[in-house]
């Protein structure tokens, strides 16, 4: 009965080589549409993740939201963009950058790395509540009730502001 | 036997590796499209680190999972936002380079 946990340990193994193949197709894809689906991919295997840590709900969002809502926008936004073939040599910056952007990532990495496995991180003692989404519900709608609604309203203004903003790129062309 | 996916260590240093990757993918990127997908990468490290606490170290499960899902709303909000800026700059200047758009510049 100890087979369960193996495939839960190859499952991680396989999101998290889905998150790294996402990555590296997403940082230095040349086409834009390449870019986006490698982002599709790692959004995917961190959906994995989340439902390693316990939350099915989380990861249904993160799909639903990420995968489905986000990147879609994006790729709308690349394809009333400029043509792909037009201006696929000038997307990504030269060599020298690449090798400065190098080190301060692998600098960063390894310093956050170090920390996270230096400290000795202590659990809380009494823990409350279950992963259920009834207790989520709960908590969502009276403790953070406002932040809740806030968040609607932000999403609203979000959305009117792009609708407007992109109508006034419409009128005034040949700026710049 | 060592268990990866029951260890907070690995899931912070994935978070870790999801930061560096949007760092280096915003570097590297010479369109504000490509800047934004970086920009993603950043946003779900954050997020993957509030499940990873949530999951082992907090005391009410529920906070973490509900920072998660505001980081999700306020990245929907970002990204259409963001993308209608970019519309808008494409019709105006006919190019999504930041380096071509310089009317600020004078």
């Amino acid at each position: 009965m100890i087979y369960y946990r193996y495939v839960a340990e190859a499952l991680f193994v396989l999101f998290t080589i889905l998150i790294f193949t996402g990555g590296c197709i997403a940082v230095s894809a040349r086409y834009l549409m390449n870019a986006v689906l490698g982002l599709a991919l790692a959004l995917l295997g961190v959906a994995g993740l989340y439902f390693h840590l316990g939350s099915p709900f989380l990861a249904m969002m993160q799909i639903l939201i990420y995968v489905g809502a986000v990147v879609i926008i994006i790729a709308f936004g690349i394809m009333v963009g400029p043509k792909p073939r037009q201006e696929a040599d000038k997307r990504l910056t030269g060599p020298r950058n690449v090798l400065i952007s190098l080190a301060a990532c692998a600098s960063a990495v390894g310093l956050l790395s170090s920390l996270v496995l230096q400290t000795v991180w202590v659990p809380a003692a009494a823990k409350v509540g279950d992963f259920s989404v009834k207790f989520l519900g709960e908590n969502l709608l009276y403790q953070y009730c406002l932040a809740f609604e806030l968040i609607s309203v932000l999403l609203l203004a979000a959305i009117v502001g792009a609708i407007i903003i992109a109508g006034i790129g419409r009128e005034e062309t040949g700026k710049c | 036997m060592l268990m990866l996916s029951d260890s907070l260590n690995s899931y912070l240093i994935i978070a870790v590796a999801l930061l560096a990757l949007g760092v280096f993918g915003m570097i590297r990127h010479k369109s504000f499209i490509g800047m934004l997908i970086s920009s993603e990468f950043i946003l779900s490290g954050a997020s993957l680190n509030f499940m990873a606490f949530n999951r082992f170290l907090a005391p009410n499960p529920a906070v973490g999972q509900i920072f998660t899902l505001f980081i999700m709303g306020l990245a929907a909000a970002e990204a259409a936002v963001v993308v209608s800026l970019i519309l808008m700059v494409y019709h105006q200047c006919r190019s999504i380079d930041p380096a071509d758009v310089q009317e600020l510049q004078h």
